[in-house]
Formats: structure tokens, C-alpha cells, sequence
């Protein structure tokens, strides 16, 4: 086997610019999966904190009425906060959200909106629900800086909302707003409005009621409560992961062509090469080789192409890829082209997995297109091949 | 003689498929060669001598009757013990050399011995020992496309010779080389041959190789036509 090795080695280096033809497209094919998977897993990495920072933390409790695609049934959507939950209510490890549809009128135009209330002195979420404490001469509001951009409004603008209270009666307020924030989560900026939880509760005339419950605690074991539906943080970013699938599923067919272009490439190599080197062929059995052996030392010699792009492709794609860890991708797509958590710039990561997982598939794919042809030789007649006679 | 018989084809004959038809190449050979004989197959061109050789060579089998070799016949080996028996006993010689391109003039020679698994350093004294018999010493980092007709030749003689063979096969050692070169390269086997007493089978027409051969046996039409041995 060493020997195989060590002649399959000489005999790829010897054939030159061939082999390195060969080595530097299967080297590209190799970085880019990489870089292409990191990618995705780094987005849905990103994805993800960003939903647990914004949005669903380690979980929700959502009433049973409540549908986040139907806005119609947040009229139903509303319940006493449970009483088990105090507790953790009260250490601040969960925070009831309370959902409404309202109206905003900035300008003088008019939007459908979301009104949600919400403990301003909750450290679940990076909302910064603080400013829903400052002092000024109407309900403190804070939006998202999508949702300021689409109703020009700015920091310290007051504008009226309009909503119907728990008996169907229309109302309408000021509101101020104390402060924009920025982030990657659709879902908690646009067309949204956070209020003080005791303020919208109050507006509604639904004191005590919650639309939704979100904890901290991812690991915890929670109990079913009736009427509330647990939703595990696994299935709260189960959009993403389907997401991040579809986009694999695009994704490996730009590879998969071009590592079969790759492979292409080798294939052809070993079929001419086997006919080239008939000679050589019989030589190896003269000296003692069988057409078996020969067979292993031709499909050795295919697979060491993958060896090869390994190192030359490490040798330019370590440095890229950490640099594209570093400086990370933007892709100019917003959050808002998808409906949830995309950053503007992209993070790759690389895990040992995917590196070694790449290498085995690129290394078994490889080996497999040399032994294809290779096994042609097992048929060889030696004499024949001995005189380069064979066609 | 019987009892130091080295070679033995009875009846030997080997067909080949032609079209439809058959041709026959070898047409019930008998021959014997003891150890350390220095003989050659001598032909007009398509009487049968590669076919013969390859034959004694295990690269290929009979059609039918026995060949003996080293006490094996050669038409009942697996792939796995004529393999073996190339490996261990056989040296082979071709007209084009066949030498490892890619591959320096020492690796070339020593490449029978790392598949003998013979250790380093011993290794290393065989094939320095053998490129000393074919007088190439200076020329051991040098690569076959380098050399020259001749000097090419005698590597491959020294890759035949490393392992000491029981037997070595040369099919038209000196065809393409000049007659300088040819007799250099006979005259280094004839002496091989005396040092190591091993067995040479040539195949040939050249007349260079006829008069350096102790014996020869002349193929005409795929039969054996006149087994003439040299006395001195
Ligand atoms: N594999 C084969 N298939 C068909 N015919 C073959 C095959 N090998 C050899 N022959 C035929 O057998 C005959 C003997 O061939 P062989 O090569 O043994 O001749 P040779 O004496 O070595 O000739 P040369 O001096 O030209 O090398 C030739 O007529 C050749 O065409
Ligand atoms: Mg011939």
C-alpha cells in the first residue's frame, strides 16, 4: 500500500500540468462547498440568535386562539396570564406579550398595525423597552427603524392610533415615540408598535391578559397549561430551518455541477491515461504486479487528485475563508425580501464536521470516478499491453 | 541435465482467435533449458518467438500441451502465483525498454525489490551492485527520458538483474540500438550470465545476438526447425 502510495504520487506529479489542471478545478469545487455551506450554517446560526434576542427567546406560551399569520384572531386571541406562571412572571424569566390590531395615522395617511404591549422592564428580550419609561405628553412608543423609515417618523414625533377596546368600542390616542430600534427581526419592526404593557392593557380594557408568554430559559421543562399552546423554541424556528433546506437544496445543485465537472475532468484523465500507458501497464504486471493490483495502483492514483486539491485548495482556502469569516458577505437581500432574521452581512462558519465531511465525499467520489475506467485494465491482456497494441 | 531442467514445453501450442477462424502461432513445441544456459529463439519475423517467450514468461498461457517452468506449469497458475513467480523468478528484457518514465535510474532498478519488500539498506547494496554491472553509477538521478538508446537498455537490464532472477527473458534487447551499444550490452550479459549462472532466453534475428549465443534454437512457421548448440 505504500508503495502504491508512493507510485501514485510520482506517477500524478510526473504527468504535470494535467494533474494540476485536474487539482485546481476539484480545488474549487472543494472551497466552494465549504465556503457555500458555512454560509448557510452561519446564517442559520444568525438567524436564529437574532429570533431568540428579538423575538421568541428559549420559548412561547401562545393563547390557544392566537395565529401570528391571521390577524383576525387576535380579537380572540387574549387570556388571563396563567397563575402558575407568576413566578417566573415575577423573577423575570417570562414576560407576557399582549397583542392588538390597530390603526396608525402618520401624515394624515393611515396603517393597519400591530399594537404590542409589553413589561418595559423586561431583560428577556434586546428590545429596548426601557424607553416605554420615559416621561412625555402621550403613551411612550417604541418602533423599529423599518417600520420609522416606511411612516417617516422620527424619534420625539407624536402621531395618533385608533383600536377597538375588549367591548368592540373604537378609541383612539397620541402616541410619542421615545425610541427607534435597529434589527434584523421583520416580525418585531414593521408594521409595529411596542407599548407599555400596563398602557395597552389599559386601552383595551383586558387588565391581567396576555396574547402571548415568552421565557428565557430554552432547557427548562415546561409544563402544558389548557388553553395555552407550548410552542418549544425547535418549533419557533422551524421557518428558518425549512428556509436554510430550501436554500441547501439550490445551493448543492451550483456544486454539484461544478464538482462534476471536476470529476469529469479525472475521469477523462484516467481513460486516456489507460490508454496512453498500456506500456506501463504491462510492465507493472512483468515485474510481478496482478492486472488486479495494477487496477488498485490506477484507482489510487485517480483518488490522490483529491489529496492534492485538499492541500493546494487549503493553501488559498484557508486564508479566504477566514477572511471571509472575518470581514463576513453581504448579500443584498433584506429581512424584509424574506419575512424574517437576515442580517446584511452573512458570518460564515466552518465546522471540523463540514471541512472532513467535504473532504471524505470529494476523496469517495474521486476514487470512485479512477476505479470506473481502472477496472478496464483488470481485462487487459498483458502481452498485448506490453506492446501498446491495444485499442 | 535432467535433473537442473529449468524450462519444459511439451507439445506446446498456442492459437490465437482471428475473426471467426483461429490462428496458430506455436505449433506443438518441445523444448528443454537447463540452468544457466545462454540461449535464443531465432526467427524470421512471426514465427512465434515473443509468443514463445511470453508464454514462458507467465504473461500468457498455452492453448494447449504443458510448459514447465520452475517446476510450475504455467498454463495452471492463478493470476495471484504467476504474478508471484514474475515477481520472484522472472527478469524481463524488451525491445523498448519499458522503463518508468516518471521515475529516476535508481528507482527504476530498485522498484522489483520494494515489491520483494527486501529492507533498506540491503536493498540500497543490491541496486547500487546492479547498476555497477551495467556500468551506470554516474547516472543514478537521472531520468529515462534523459538517457540515451543504449544506456536506457541497460537499466532495464539492471532492473531484470536486481533481484537475481532464475530466469531472465530478452525480446530483441538490441533492436534499437546501435551495434556499439548492442555488443557493449551483450558482453555485460554473457558476463551476468557467468557470474550469476542465470538462465537468458532471447528472442531474436539480429545477428550481433546470434553470435553471442550458446545455443540456438531456430522457429520457423511456430515450429521448432534447429536446436544448435555452441561448443567451445
Ligand atoms: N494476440 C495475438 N492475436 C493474434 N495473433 C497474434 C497475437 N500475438 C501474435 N500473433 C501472431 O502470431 C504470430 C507470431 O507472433 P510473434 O509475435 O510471436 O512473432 P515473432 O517471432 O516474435 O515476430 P517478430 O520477430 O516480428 O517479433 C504472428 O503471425 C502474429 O501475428
Ligand atoms: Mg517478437
Amino acid at each position: 500500500m505504500k508503495l502504491a502510495l508512493k507510485l501514485a504520487y510520482k506517477n500524478l506529479i510526473g504527468a504535470g500540468l494535467r494533474t494540476w489542471l485536474n487539482v485546481i478545478v476539484l480545488s474549487f469545487s472543494f472551497v466552494l462547498i465549504i465556503a457555500a455551506k458555512g454560509i448557510l450554517v452561519g446564517w442559520d446560526r444568525q438567524a436564529k440568535l437574532d429570533m431568540t434576542n428579538w423575538e421568541i427567546g428559549g420559548g412561547q406560551y401562545w393563547n390557544i386562539n392566537y395565529d401570528p399569520y391571521d390577524a383576525f384572531t387576535l380579537e380572540d386571541a387574549h387570556a388571563p396570564v396563567p397563575s402558575q406562571l407568576g413566578a417566573d412572571i415575577e423573577a423575570g424569566d417570562m414576560i407576557p406579550v399582549l397583542i392588538a390590531q390597530g390603526t396608525i395615522y402618520p401624515e394624515g395617511r393611515m396603517q393597519s398595525i400591530l399594537l404590542k404591549g409589553i413589561d418595559p422592564d423586561q431583560t428577556i428580550l434586546e428590545l429596548p423597552t426601557r424607553k416605554l419609561d420615559t416621561l412625555v405628553g402621550a403613551t411612550p412608543v417604541i418602533i423599529g427603524s423599518n417600520m420609522a423609515r416606511a411612516n417617516k417618523l422620527e424619534v420625539g414625533d407624536y402621531v395618533t392610533i385608533r383600536w377597538r377596546d375588549a367591548n368592540g368600542t373604537f378609541d383612539a390616542t397620541d402616541i410619542c415615540i421615545t425610541e427607534i430600534f435597529s434589527t434584523n427581526v421583520p416580525t418585531v419592526d414593521l408594521a409595529q408598535v411596542w407599548l407599555p404593557m400596563d398602557s395597552l392593557q389599559s386601552m383595551l380594557l383586558l387588565s391581567g391578559e396576555a396574547t402571548l408568554l415568552t421565557f428565557r430559559d430554552r432547557e427548562k421543562p415546561r409544563d402544558e397549561i389548557a388553553n395555552w399552546k407550548l410552542m418549544s423554541y425547535k418549533a419557533l424556528v422551524q421557518d428558518i430551518e425549512e428556509m436554510i433546506k430550501t436554500k441547501s437544496v439550490g445551493q448543492s445543485i451550483f456544486y454539484t455541477i461544478l464538482l462534476l465537472l471536476a470529476l469529469l475532468a479525472i475521469f477523462d484523465t484516467q481513460v486516456l491515461s489507460i490508454f496512453r500507458r498500456q506500456k506501463e501497464i504491462g510492465t507493472y504486471v512483468a515485474l510481478g504486479y496482478t492486472r488486479r493490483e495494477v487496477v488498485g495502483l490506477f484507482t489510487i492514483e485517480g483518488g490522490m487528485h483529491a489529496v492534492l486539491a485538499a492541500v493546494v485548495g487549503a493553501l488559498y482556502g484557508i486564508p479566504l475563508l477566514i477572511w471571509f469569516a472575518r470581514t463576513g458577505i453581504t448579500l443584498g437581500v433584506t429581512s424584509a425580501d424574506y419575512g424574517f432574521a437576515i442580517a446584511d452581512t452573512m458570518y460564515p462558519v466552518y465546522s471540523g464536521t463540514l471541512v472532513i465531511g467535504t473532504t471524505l465525499v470529494v476523496l469517495l467520489t474521486t476514487t470512485i470516478v479512477s476505479y470506473w475506467p481502472s477496472r478496464k485494465i483488470a481485462r487487459m491482456n498483458p502481452t498485448e499491453a506490453l506492446r501498446g497494441r491495444l485499442q | 541435465m535432467e535433473d537442473n531442467l529449468i524450462i519444459k514445453t511439451e507439445k506446446l501450442t498456442k492459437r490465437f482467435p482471428m475473426g471467426k477462424s483461429e490462428f496458430t502461432a506455436l505449433k506443438g513445441i518441445d523444448l528443454s533449458l537447463g540452468t544457466g544456459e545462454f540461449a535464443g529463439l531465432i526467427g524470421p519475423s512471426g514465427s512465434g518467438k515473443t509468443t514463445l517467450l511470453n508464454i514462458v514468461g507467465s504473461l500468457d498461457t498455452p492453448s494447449e500441451g504443458k510448459v514447465i517452468v520452475l517446476d510450475r506449469s504455467i498454463g495452471n497458475l492463478t493470476a495471484k502465483e504467476a504474478a508471484r513467480l514474475r515477481k520472484e523468478k522472472l527478469g524481463f528484457i524488451f525491445q523498448n525498454y519499458n522503463l518508468l518514465a516518471v521515475h529516476t535510474v535508481y528507482e527504476n532498478v530498485e522498484f522489483p525489490l520494494l515489491l520483494l519488500h527486501i529492507a533498506g539498506t540491503e536493498r540500497k547494496r543490491m541496486v547500487l551492485d546492479a547498476l555497477e554491472w551495467v556500468g551506470l553509477t554516474d547516472k543514478i538521478k537521472q531520468k529515462p527520458p534523459q538517457l540515451s538508446g543504449g544506456e536506457c537498455q541497460r537499466v532495464a537490464i539492471a532492473r531484470a538483474m536486481v533481484k537475481k532472477p532464475s530466469i531472465v527473458l530478452a525480446d530483441e534487447p538490441t533492436a534499437n540500438l546501435d551495434a556499439a551499444n548492442s555488443h557493449n550490452i551483450l558482453q555485460t550479459m554473457v558476463k551476468l550470465n557467468k557470474e550469476l549462472k542465470t538462465t537468458f532466453l532471447f528472442a531474436t534475428h539480429d545477428e550481433k545476438v546470434i553470435s553471442y549465443l550458446k545455443r540456438k534454437i531456430y522457429l520457423l512457421d511456430g515450429k521448432l526447425d534447429k536446436d544448435e548448440t555452441v561448443s567451445n
